[in-house]
């Protein structure tokens, strides 16, 4: 039982599963296979982008840029979209990650080749790359009647159950996963968080490493601008406003070290799917938005007194395992 | 009578007793010079004099008075007041803020009395005849001019016992003189020195007594004045250490690797030296010498200013630490914890880290690979673990130690270069590190060892190159070796 709660993807697959049983006890139904999957496809968005926050925290930074670069993207395709109705829709998905990944590349030069902490890069962007979407569109919306129904409707489309959405975000995480387990780049990334020093020693390039992270957070960050835009059938400069924070809380909640070097995939999942069902239930019971922000913040703090205590706790075991070791030597 | 005397100090740490029934005097107006060699427990009986260790034996007696300092404020409340060899200051504050950090003269509303600071700080300042500006950011300041600083807080307590450690370390020879008269002006002033320093010279020109250490021993002690440098250089080494260390007897092969008048922009010059297959190179020096910082240039964590490397015939052009390692060279750093290993990573993780070129396949991990390769070493080295797949943190420092060496030598490397291969580590891993480095020499590798402790130094290599203040002091083969030799090169005592 104690091993079970350590492994924090398992604690947290529990606390999900007691929250969906205590949620479905006061509302009917909020357990029902529907409801579930609805709550999964809510989600999605938040499990990319945290997937590319994580990749980045793994490197010992932080991306506060992603909502901004996500509200930039999506008003530069959702404008593409409503100027060019015909063309494809594969084109402007390329094109949203293409201009992610590009915003994603300015932080990471700036960050690799200047050294300017992540947290200084990606607060300036934030503001610059939000600034240039009120730029682009000059402070105007565009609606869901300016936007092509293929643009609308791709994303909502039911396959084997569930819609698109959905399994964009299954295949990225199925991605990540491939890429921080089985590419050099991603043990690269694990090492120059878990000690950048000794990566350096062993020929590892931790500048090239951080920057293709923030490339790849940008990349889903561009991806997500599309898929937000096309939910929401909405694209306004103020989209998303604060959701890098709901990021960074996903990977927290997840396991995800801030001093970087720590974290899986299936925590970071976890972790946003945490905030989605908390997300989607408060209102369902009958709890006000505002005391919905508290309850993430108590959630959040609660997670990172826990990683700091799990860490501390790690140190006692070594003693005790020398302890152990001694007396029966 | 002495101010401070200390009787029988002893201080254990887990597996190191750092000093062992150590007792010292300092007189007022007088200063003592503390010698030894690194390690010898000079810094452990600095901070135990200054509050930050607690003896486990022993007592200190302050005029006559048993005391007994149970926080580094009670070091200072009893008049005792270190400078040390960083001088620990603020960049940020003012010169006098520097100095009255702590207990700054107040006003009768309990707020910080700014006049008082600046005119005291003026005034210490003066006492140093300095005329540094009490105003001025402490990062404008020269080196020199912060050890001013740093002596003139020491003064602001009123202190009566002066520790200084290593204060000429950074100094040019005109700057010394200055800090010499300063300390003939403590010394007027009734004040009781303990001056560490490795420079022999600058010992006999400024200091009254000595005491050598060795071991975390005193191992002699008296008047300068009476005592010649060669008794002093005797004491510091005392041992014949050749039978400590069988060396293992290896045929010394053909020439690998050449370093031809390797220069730093600001570590080291000049560095040229040969070495062959199975051979043992040592490099001794002081600490600051250099040392690390040509290991490091080597492994192509920085880059040279000019010079040649040569591997195997073929010139090298050695740009990242990846390069060194794909030519065949590596470098197992000294701080294992900071160099060494990503401590939340799989001991497997860390050990293929710079071989995953080898394990993987076409620019995929392979987990199976990385695994064997670890299995490999990790019996070879005995490493002992419940799991290979456990964090490193999990381990012991002996064990941890085991997967740095088994990660560079799964790269099949030509030249190992070793910084420090037994620093704070116990006597009987001691000589298994000291075995295994035999074992190495006896397949063929090429290897560099630095190390600061003669013993090591003299029982294990085949030749020795001494640094000192950035350049070669001079290479000695094992038939001519001494102790003496290498002290006198080292510290520029010739």
């Amino acid at each position: 039982m104690n091993r079970l709660l350590k492994n924090r993807e398992i604690l947290l697959t529990v606390i999900i599963a007691a929250m969906i049983a205590g949620f479905s006890s006061r509302a009917q139904g909020f357990a029902s296979p529907g409801n579930l999957a609805n709550i999964f496809n809510d989600t999605s968005i938040l499990i990319i982008l945290a997937l590319g926050q994580m990749t980045v925290i793994l490197t010992k930074s932080i991306d506060l840029s992603v909502a901004a670069n996500l509200a930039f993207t999506g008003m530069a395709v959702a404008m593409t979209n409503a100027a060019y109705p015909d063309l494809p829709l594969a084109l402007l998905i390329v094109t949203a990650v293409g201009i992610g990944a590009f915003l994603g590349a300015i932080n990471g030069y700036l960050v690799w080749a200047l050294r300017i902490p992540p947290i200084v890069v990606t607060l300036g962007t934030l503001t610059i790359y939000r600034g240039m979407a009120f730029v682009l569109s000059g402070g105007g919306w565009v609606n869901a009647h300016q936007m092509a129904p293929s643009f609308l409707n791709v994303p909502r489309m039911p396959v084997l159950g569930l819609p698109i959405l959905s399994w964009i975000a299954i295949l990225i995480v199925l991605g990540a996963w491939f890429v921080l387990t089985r590419l050099p780049f991603g043990r690269a990334a694990y090492a120059s968080g878990g000690n950048p020093t000794a990566a350096i020693y062993a020929g590892i390039d931790i500048g090239w490493t951080k920057f293709i992270a923030f490339v790849v957070s940008g990349a889903l960050a561009g991806l997500s601008g599309y898929l937000w835009v096309s939910r929401y059938a909405v694209a306004y400069v103020d989209i998303a406003a604060g959701f890098e924070l709901d990021t960074v809380a996903a990977c927290v909640i997840g396991g995800i070290s801030i001093a970087g070097g720590i974290g899986s995939v299936g925590g970071a999942v976890l972790g946003a799917l945490f905030l989605g069902v908390i997300k989607n239930a408060l209102p369902v019971i009958g709890i006000s938005p505002f005391a919905q922000m508290a309850i993430s913040g108590i959630v959040i703090v609660l997670a990172v007194a826990f990683n700091a205590r799990a860490e501390r706790k790690a140190g006692r075991i070594i003693l005790r395992d020398r302890g152990a070791k001694e007396v029966s030597a | 009578m002495p101010i401070l005397e200390m009787r029988g100090i002893s201080q254990i740490f887990p597996g190191v007793k750092a000093l062992d029934g150590v007792s010292i005097k300092l007189y007022p107006g007088q200063v003592t010079a503390l010698i030894g060699e690194n390690g010898a427990g000079k810094s452990t009986l600095v901070k135990i004099l200054t509050g930050i260790y607690r003896p486990n034996e022993g007592e200190i007696l302050i005029d006559g008075q048993p005391t007994t300092f149970t926080s580094a404020q009670a070091a200072i409340d009893a008049g005792v007041t270190a400078i040390h060899q960083e001088t620990v200051l603020f960049d940020e504050l003012s010169v006098a803020e520097n100095i009255f950090l702590g207990h700054a003269p107040r006003t009768r509303f309990g707020t910080i009395d700014w006049r008082k600071i600046n005119s005291g700080a003026k005034a210490l300042m003066l006492q140093l005849e300095s005329d540094i500006d009490p105003t001025i950011r402490l990062r404008n300041l020269s080196i020199a001019q912060r050890h001013l600083v740093a002596i003139a807080r020491a003064l602001s307590v009123e202190a009566r016992i002066v520790i200084m450690d290593e204060p000429t370390a950074a100094l040019s020879r005109k700057e010394i003189d200055d800090l010499f008269r300063i300390v003939e002006n403590l010394k007027r002033q009734g004040k009781a020195i303990l001056f560490i320093s490795h420079k022999f010279d600058e010992v006999y020109e400024i200091a009254e007594n000595f005491v050598v250490f060795r071991d975390g021993r005193a191992v002699g002690q008296g008047r300068l004045k009476e005592t010649p440098q060669d008794e002093i250089v005797r004491l510091m080494v005392g041992r014949d250490v050749k039978d400590v260390f069988p060396k293992v007897e290896v045929a010394i092969g053909a020439p690998v690797f050449r370093v031809e008048n390797y220069c730093h922009p600001t570590e080291f010059r000049d560095i040229s030296f040969e070495l062959r297959r199975g051979e043992i190179l040592g490099i001794y020096g002081l600490i600051g010498a250099g040392r690390s910082e040509l290991c490091q240039s080597l492994f192509g964590v920085t880059r040279p200013s000019s010079g040649r490397l040569v591997l195997e015939g073929k010139p090298l052009d050695i740009r990242s630490s990846g390069d060194a390692i794909r030519a065949g060279i590596v470098y197992v750093p000294e701080e294992r914890g900071r160099h060494g290993l990503a401590l939340p990573m799989p001991i497997f993780q860390n050990m293929s880290l710079p071989s995953l070129g080898k394990t993987s396949r076409s620019g995929f991990l392979k987990a199976a690979n990385e695994l064997a390769l670890a299995r490999k070493y990790a019996e070879r080295l005995e490493l002992r673990a419940a799991a290979l797949s456990v964090p490193v943190g999990t381990l012991s420092g002996g064990n941890q130690q085991k997967v740095v060496i088994g990660k560079w030598l799964a790269t099949q490397p030509k030249v190992i270069i070793l910084d420090e291969p037994t620093k704070g580590i116990d006597i009987g891993s001691k000589a298994a590190v000291h075995a295994f480095i035999g074992e190495l020499a006896a397949e063929g590798l090429s290897i560099i060892m630095v190390s600061s402790e003669l013993p090591e130094i003299l029982g294990m290599s085949d030749r020795v190159m001494v640094m000192r203040e950035g350049l070669s002091a001079g290479v000695f083969e094992r038939e001519a070796l001494s102790a003496e030799m290498l002290v006198r090169a080292a510290t520029g005592n010739q």
